[in-house]
């Protein structure tokens, strides 16, 4: 941890189960591109596992950069440089020789605006399947099932599995996409706004998604909406112009933020 | 909330007004409490009756005050479900709101005892028991209102110290006028006034302290209620 972090340890215990050790933990992460010399500055946070981590901040402030770090989605923008590390479990995220697809399997990752591919339901969840090699009818079956079934979607579809996905609700489409994810097994999802274009019933849908999804996964989410934050994560990571500036269990953060900066962005003041 | 810093507006200038209302609200209402508290103490000891009615009075818009000031904190807490510093504020007035409705009741029954005693039987020597006890009392009670309005919290730990002596003072009191009954049983009546008194000014002390731990909670972030008062030192030391 980088000194000049408020690491906010808190008074308050975290939920059972969410004091493990680092899912992920990034290490002096620096990032610039062309346009944006320093994107991200010296990051280092630890990232626990089998909980959810918020990463909030004004717009530019890195976070979406950062959480793209994660499973080397910026490898896409021009001139892009990485400093520093990234570690799951061993493995060096930012090294040349990381499988970039196969840390994709493991870390998985939802955008704001459902993406479905314009195809069944069905097809949809065992596309991913299919092509990590498994052949078996049966199997790609089950699998299917038990991915739509936590994320909370198989009620719904169970009896439509041969529907196109773009005739789902956005809210259904969203769940879709994060069955998608999910039927790969990931250690690691990454949540971009994931409910910040649906209302607000598909909302509260994803966040209990994410509250069921915390036990047997680590989730990190990117998100604007503050409350939303504070309602879904067990840990809070603050942002400004690239730099962390705080890190901590959620409610503390909330209550008592350590930095000045922390307290004027979630209160909404400004100097 | 850093207390060096001025701490600064909001992007919502509505909601900076709403919490500056609140809190002037609650400035008028320690005011009140604590003209209240002295209207009814020098009653007590002077044998003053219009000013112990002045504090019967004064309870009604202390009164009208907790509900207003209740009011706008829930539609704070509903409208603009505030975070850290504001939320901490929100919570510690609705804490202190009530502390200060309770010292303004107790102000009452010191009036109302005060009234008694002034159709006969004031006790001199009681008197001057009560006279000590009072003046600790109001400038704790004091202090603690300043403490909040400026939110100094080594002030607020201060009080929190404080108020063992009183307790000590209060029992020490309490056992003089027990005996004084037993060896002047015909000054019973006046006795018990007193006695009361002086159990109302305790409370109003034990009011002050709490208005003190809100003062911590809302600078500090810790609850510092029903700890050892050498735990609240080195909490804010």
């Amino acid at each position: 941890m980088t000194e000049d972090v408020a690491v906010n340890e808190g008074r308050s215990e975290p939920e059972e189960g969410t004091r493990n050790s680092p899912a992920i933990k990034i290490t002096d992460l620096s990032l610039g591109y062309r346009d944006n010399p320093e994107a991200l500055i010296d990051i280092s946070l630890a990232i626990p596992e089998r909980s959810v981590t918020a990463i909030i901040g004004a717009s530019g402030c890195g976070k979406s950069t950062l959480l793209r770090c994660l499973n080397r989605m910026n490898d896409l923008i021009d001139g892009v440089n990485y400093e520093g590390q990234i570690l799951f479990g061993s493995e060096n995220i930012l090294s040349p020789r990381t499988n970039v697809t196969a840390l994709r399997r493991q870390i998985g990752m939802v955008f704001q605006k459902p993406n479905p591919f314009p195809k069944s339901i069905f097809e949809n969840v065992a596309y991913g399947l299919k092509l990590s090699g498994i052949k078996s009818r049966r199997i790609i079956e089950e699998l299917v099932e038990q991915a739509l079934r936590s994320a909370a979607l198989w009620d719904e579809v169970k009896d439509r599995l041969d529907d196109s996905a773009l005739k789902l609700s956005q809210g259904q489409q969203q769940r879709l996409v994060i069955a998608r994810a999910i039927a790969l097994e990931p250690k690691v999802l990454l949540l971009d706004e994931p409910a910040s274009s649906l209302d607000p019933i598909s909302t509260l849908r994803i966040e209990e998604l994410i509250y069921e999804l915390k036990h047997s996964l680590t989730i990190i989410i990117v998100t604007h909406n503050m409350q939303q934050a504070a309602r879904v994560s067990d840990f809070t990571a603050f942002m400004n112009g690239g730099r962390l500036i705080e890190f901590g269990p959620t409610e503390d953060v909330f209550t008592f933020p350590k930095s000045r900066e922390t307290e004027d962005y979630i209160t909404g003041r400004y100097g | 909330m850093n207390q060096a810093d001025k701490p600064r507006v909001h992007i919502s200038a509505q909601f900076n007004a709403e919490l500056e209302g609140v809190r002037n609200d609650l400035m008028t209402m320690g005011g009140l409490v604590e003209s209240q508290i002295e209207h009814a103490i020098e009653a007590a000891l002077d044998g003053d009756s219009a000013r112990a009615e002045n504090a019967i009075e004064l309870d009604l818009e202390v009164n009208e005050l907790e509900r207003s000031i209740d009011e706008q904190c829930t539609r704070i807490l509903v409208l603009r479900q505030p975070a850290a510093g504001d939320l901490r504020l929100v919570l510690a007035t609705i804490k202190v709101t009530n502390d200060l409705e309770r010292i303004g009741d107790e102000a009452v029954k010191i009036s109302r005892q005060a009234i008694e005693l002034s159709e006969g039987g004031a006790l001199e020597s009681a008197s001057a028991r009560v006279r000590e006890l009072a003046v600790s009392v109001n400038s704790l009670l004091k202090d603690s209102l300043d403490s909040f309005a400026r939110l100094q919290v080594n002030e607020a730990a201060t009080i929190i110290l404080r108020d063992d002596d009183i307790d000590e003072a209060y029992t020490a009191a309490k056992t003089w006028l027990t005996s004084e009954i037993q060896a002047h049983p015909e000054t019973l009546e006046a006795s018990l006034a007193y006695l009361g008194i002086l159990k109302s000014l305790e409370r109003v002390a034990d009011h002050a302290v709490n208005i003190a731990e809100q003062v911590i909670f809302l600078t500090r972030g810790v609850d510092v209620r029903h700890l050892d008062t050498l735990v609240v030192r080195d909490l804010v030391s």
